[in-house]
């Protein structure tokens, strides 16, 4: 018998909305699944510890530095987004940051104080959740990455967590929006000791797809990146970058954009012009990262709703609780 | 062997003096097609945050060159729909071929970073019948 996961328990963006980003369930359903034992040895064998429940968390574009228009609030949303996680009842183990974590500026010394700010304000995450980032445009593009790993670490790189796979791509540092040859070469020897149906989520800042290229939301050797990960039957890319949700699949590969915290951009669908929506000073949290993404019942696809997050009645710690009050935050399996 | 080896200089000599004379036959008429076909040359200037002009009119079909050049830093020049993906370089200007196949209002963006400003870098190109 083929020991194979179930594609759709693996990961689950589960009904908690937040003012803040996605959080995510894993529930890989081969700890409970007959015949999946081996696959389970294996994956233990291979990363040291075996598929288990647990959520995380993505953040994105939080442009530390930026000072609107149109968005006045600064860092705002971001320290929002740190209380709302520190007000969880079930935090978080791992946080992901999926690009643009501050905003370019034209003096070294000035992008220099936006990074120590964006560490001081996302060392304030307690639990001791674990915070993943990977660069994005702002951060990386102008000195290939340079000031990044001085603050961050390194731009690309993969790691392990509770017997899923993690590959932090870096499809910016190159200047233009492309991953290159020898990353991609890394990816594919990173890849190589697992087997096709292992869990691997993919966390970058540019779509992997042409999403929208006029408006730059895409990687030019996208393609070359999901051929290479194609073989691969459990694999959820995560990016940000174009600052709204967006849900796309190429084959079994599901991507997922998360919302900013900083300002969101319009449909490229129905507006020709690539210009950051209007703030609104009587929501000035709109638009900033509130998702819901619930699991079926019956285990079908993903149901995503949209949820607009009213400052006075939802925020902080108690607007939190009244979110997850209506959504589906169990963390059952089917 | 020595008769062996003679035929078959002989037929090596043969063949390239046969090709020669193709060759020397063939070639004035593509100096010929190069000089008739003269593609048009436009200039285009990259700078922080902008190029110039912002707006150019092609002919549907008919091919161009675009002489690419900045005054400042590395710039891209990247657009899907005409087939055009390039940098252009801050010390030496770059030549690009474009014959366009159809007719319509396109972007061309700027997609190598160059700033805060990098995100409306971009020119206009229209193609008409």
């Amino acid at each position: 018998m083929e020991n194979k996961f179930d594609r759709r328990s693996f990961l689950r963006v589960t009904g908690t909305a937040l003012s803040i980003g996605a959080l995510y369930s894993v529930f890989p359903a081969l700890t409970r699944k007959a015949g999946a034992e081996g696959i389970t040895r294996t994956l233990a064998e291979l990363n040291g510890e075996a598929p288990a429940p647990f959520s995380f968390m993505q953040l994105s574009d939080t442009h530390v530095g930026f000072n609107g228009p149109p968005d006045p609030l600064g860092t705002k949303a971001f320290e929002n987004a740190v209380a709302t996680i520190n007000g969880l009842k079930n935090r978080p183990d791992l946080i992901i940051v999926t690009g643009d974590l501050t905003h370019d500026a034209d003096s070294p010394d000035e992008h220099a104080k936006r990074f120590k700010l964006f560490k001081e304000i996302s060392s304030k995450i307690g639990g001791g959740a674990q915070i993943k980032v990977v660069p994005g445009e702002n951060d990386a593009a102008l000195d290939g990455g340079d000031m990044f790993r001085e603050f961050m670490g390194p731009t690309h790189y993969s790691f392990d967590h509770r017997g899923v796979h993690f590959i932090a791509l870096d499809n910016v540092s190159a200047g233009r929006p492309a991953v290159g040859a020898e990353q991609l070469a890394w990816m594919k020897s990173d890849l190589a000791r697992f087997p096709k149906t292992a869990p691997i989520v993919v966390f970058t800042h540019r779509p992997l797809f042409d999403l929208k290229p006029e408006w730059e939301w895409f990687t030019s050797d996208g393609d070359d990146v999901m051929n290479a990960l194609a073989p691969y039957e459990n694999v959820t890319v995560l990016y940000g970058h174009i600052h709204r949700e967006n849900f796309h699949q190429a084959g079994t590969t599901k991507m997922y954009a998360a919302r900013s915290l900083i300002f969101a951009f319009p449909d490229p669908a129905t507006t020709p012009v690539k210009k950051p929506a209007p703030f609104d000073k009587a929501q000035p949290f709109k638009n900033l990262g509130i998702r819901r993404v619930n699991g079926n019942a019956n285990g079908s696809d993903l149901q995503i709703e949209d949820v607009e997050l009213a400052t006075a009645e939802f925020s902080g710690t108690v607007g939190m609780d009244q979110m997850l009050k209506h959504g589906n935050n169990d963390t059952k399996d089917e | 062997m020595k008769t062996m080896f003679k035929n078959k200089l002989l037929n090596t000599i043969l063949l390239a003096s046969a090709c020669g004379i193709a060759i020397a036959a063939i070639a004035p008429k593509a100096n010929l097609a190069r000089a008739n076909d003269n593609p048009k040359v436009i200039e285009i200037t990259a700078k922080k945050f902008e190029f110039s002009p912002s707006q150019i009119t092609l002919k549907k079909g008919e091919p161009v060159i675009l002489r690419l050049s900045s005054s400042d830093r590395v710039h891209g020049f990247m657009s899907k729909p005409l087939k055009i993906d390039t940098d252009i370089p801050a010390d030496k200007t770059e030549d690009v071929s474009v014959t366009p196949d159809t007719a319509g209002d396109f972007t061309v963006i700027c997609d190598h970073y160059c700033g805060t400003g990098h995100g409306n870098m971009k020119m206009k190109v229209t193609v008409v019948e």
